[in-house]
């Protein structure tokens, strides 16, 4: 394993590293230490190595990452995995806001709470939170699937697109245009496998969620619903 | 029976049959009026400053002979990579969606050919202005439509836009009827779909923030590439400022002449400031901070001319961006197309209904039979011409002032012909020695 000692190599030096690490390599397996809540750590890294980072990260650990497993022995900072394109993360902690924003692809697993906008403006990656998310949480989700094992904030799903919310706890309340929808067999399924992804198979059944989607009245614009705006 | 004089019809200053009208159209509809475009109000504009040539005081350079350099380094405060442009008129970002790919393709080739950069906009990178652009600035958006990190990464600067001149604290807005497959595709939408792109980034708020996104966005791209933070003109010193306490190679500054693909006529023409306004204080913040030429200030929003990029840079913006004259070089608003305009019930020179995606001129459409009207390759001919004439004018200007470079420009070159535009450029009116709000009186 490779063993990188933040503190004293410096940001620069670990990202120049893993930037390095194009196509196939043999040096798979890294770790961060002394991370020190330092922010952009692992930002950018296009490779399936496994990175474990042993603590708390600031901003936008795993910013656009591509590949990576990338392993958060901490809680994180605002924007982890921010625009995430593939690859997996996974934060032993709680993650603050705006977590898995934008995401593109790839799977985000947070096995504490998380703050507000989890997921706001994704566009197909999958997260399971193990606890519970903040208000605005999936705020103009595009597409993907979240996946919320405790309670949800206020107004889940505002302006939603075509994102899937599991919610198994209580939900303070829906955003505009974010209504209950169906649990159809296809959409255990789903769930199940997302949850086993998620390192949460064992802590809850997909039965005990309730699915949130677009209820598509805001697609497009008509006077008559311009006071959910 | 006696006639007596009557008092002939009046119409209201205030209530003039414009407004009539549109309080009618309102009623009628229920929705306000969306249109693409920039303020069609009067504005003081670059129109109000004229340049004050040589003559004994300081001598004019030979126009011909003695040469005047017009090119620009943007970027050079922490890019590994900074941008080298042959001359200071770039195109402003304009996104894939509210042009066809043809156009984009089109500012491309016009740009590469003319020595500058072009933009994307808020749809993502296509393969047509990637292939056709020699420099190519990749906008970073509150959408983040299209964004990756390969696009980051292959690109030449970045440009993290906060606001728009149009529409400063307002998102950008495609209407269904340009969501076709392939821009549907590129911003994970479904087709059809009114479009309406969020106002605020959804990773960041405030300028500590955008430290730590900058920092983020320069790892991942390995310090190579410039980065660009544009603003809508509205308080262009602290957003200037803060800029810089953040991180920017370069600030992008436009005023609210500039363009938009979509939005309603409210916000552009009742929110923002015009450019002349912002520049005087955006170069102020620039100086106080001793990083005048240090960050880099590109400015936009009406620039039309040779003399609006000279009367631009006099004030202290290193570079210009245009948008607007861009797409009028390629053809948009062309008489050519008047039977067509009329039928749309405009004429040209007024068609602003970009966002319904029918012009005649193929320009800001997704339809195919539209857009196949245009050639990319005249239009890129058509708009390395026009940016090439811009350069020689402003050429013309700065050697009459005796500058050897566009850059060399002061504002004690200019004088100003309104009270209004003297206050705001920060230059005497014509005659005296005036500057209004800076000194007592004549």
């Amino acid at each position: 394993m490779q063993s990188f000692d933040l503190g004293e190599e410096g940001l620069r030096a670990l990202n120049s590293a893993l930037h390095a690490l194009k196509g196939q390599t043999n040096m798979t397996d890294w770790e961060v230490i002394n991370p020190k809540g330092a922010h952009a750590i692992a930002a950018g890294v296009d490779a399936p190595v496994e990175i474990i980072v042993r603590g708390s990260t600031g901003y936008y650990c795993a910013g656009m990452n591509k590949q990576a497993t990338i392993r958060i022995k901490g809680s994180a900072g605002p924007g982890v995995a921010e625009n995430m394109m593939s690859g997996t993360v996974i934060i032993d902690g709680n993650a603050s806001q705006y977590a898995g924003a934008t995401g593109r692809g790839g799977l985000l697993v947070i096995k504490g709470n998380a703050s507000s906008r989890c997921g706001v403006s994704m566009k197909g990656i999958d997260i399971v939170v193990h606890g519970s998310i903040g208000h605005m949480s999936a705020f103009m989700a595009q597409s993907g699937n979240l996946v919320v094992l405790g309670d949800a904030g206020d107004a889940l799903g505002d302006s939603l697109y075509e994102a899937r919310l599991f919610v198994r706890g209580s939900v303070t309340s829906l955003g505009a245009d974010c209504v209950e929808k169906e649990m159809r067999p296809e959409h255990i399924a789903l769930l199940a496998d997302l949850l086993k992804r998620g390192e949460a198979d064992g802590l809850a059944k997909p039965e005990e969620f309730k699915r949130y989607g677009s209820a598509r009245k805001l697609y497009n614009f008509n006077i008559d619903n311009a006071s959910d705006y | 029976m006696t006639e007596f004089p009557k008092t002939p019809p009046r119409f209201s200053a205030t209530f003039t049959p414009a407004v009539n009208a549109e309080i009618r159209r309102a009623a009628a509809t229920g929705i306000y009026d969306i249109r693409g475009g920039g303020t069609k109000r009067h504005l003081p504009h670059f129109d109000d400053l004229l340049f004050l040539g040589a003559s004994i005081s300081r001598y004019p350079l030979e126009g011909y002979r003695e040469k005047c350099a017009t090119d620009v380094w943007l970027g050079t405060r922490f890019a590994k990579k900074p941008i080298h442009l042959d001359i200071p008129v770039t195109i402003a970002g304009m996104s894939f969606g509210a042009l066809s790919g043809p156009a984009k393709e089109a500012l491309g080739r016009g740009a590469t050919a003319a020595g500058t950069s072009t933009t994307t906009g808020d749809g993502g990178m296509t393969e047509e202005e990637r292939g056709h652009s020699r420099t190519l600035v990749y906008q970073y958006l509150p959408s983040r439509y299209g964004m990756n990190p390969d696009d980051l990464r292959r690109c030449d600067a970045i440009e993290i836009v906060v606001g728009q001149g149009a529409k400063p604290g307002g998102g950008g807005m495609l209407l269904g009827q340009k969501i076709s497959d392939r821009v549907a595709n590129m911003r994970n939408l479904p087709k059809g779909i009114d479009q309406r792109s969020a106002c605020r980034h959804p990773d960041w708020t405030g300028p500590d923030d955008l430290e730590i996104k900058i920092l983020e966005l320069r790892e991942i791209t390995d310090w190579e590439k410039p980065i660009y933070v544009k603003v809508g003109g509205a308080r262009p010193y602290y957003d200037t400022a803060l800029a810089v306490k953040a991180g920017a190679d370069v600030v992008v500054l436009d005023g609210m002449q500039g363009g938009t693909a979509a939005t309603q006529d409210v916000f552009i023409e009742h929110v923002g400031m015009p450019i002349l306004a912002c520049i005087p204080q955006a170069v102020k913040a620039l100086q106080d901070l001793g990083m005048h030429r240090k960050v880099q200030l590109i400015v936009s929003g009406g620039i039309r001319s040779g003399a609006d990029v000279a009367k631009a840079m006099a004030l202290g913006a290193d570079a210009v961006a245009i948008g607007t004259a861009a797409l009028i070089a390629l053809g948009d608003n062309d008489p050519q197309w008047e039977e067509e305009y009329q039928k749309l019930g405009t004429t040209a020179g007024a068609y602003d209904d970009w966002h319904e995606g029918r012009d005649p001129a193929g320009i800001t459409t997704q339809d195919p039979e539209l857009s196949a009207r245009f050639d990319p390759v005249l239009g890129g001919r058509r708009l390395s011409n026009f940016l090439k004439v811009m350069t020689l004018e402003a050429q013309t200007i700065a050697r009459a002032c005796g500058k050897n470079h566009l850059h060399n420009l002061e504002p004690e070159d200019l004088c100003s012909l309104s009270i209004e535009a003297a206050a705001m450029a920060g230059v005497p009116l014509a005659g005296t020695s005036w500057i209004p709000g800076r000194n007592g009186g004549f």
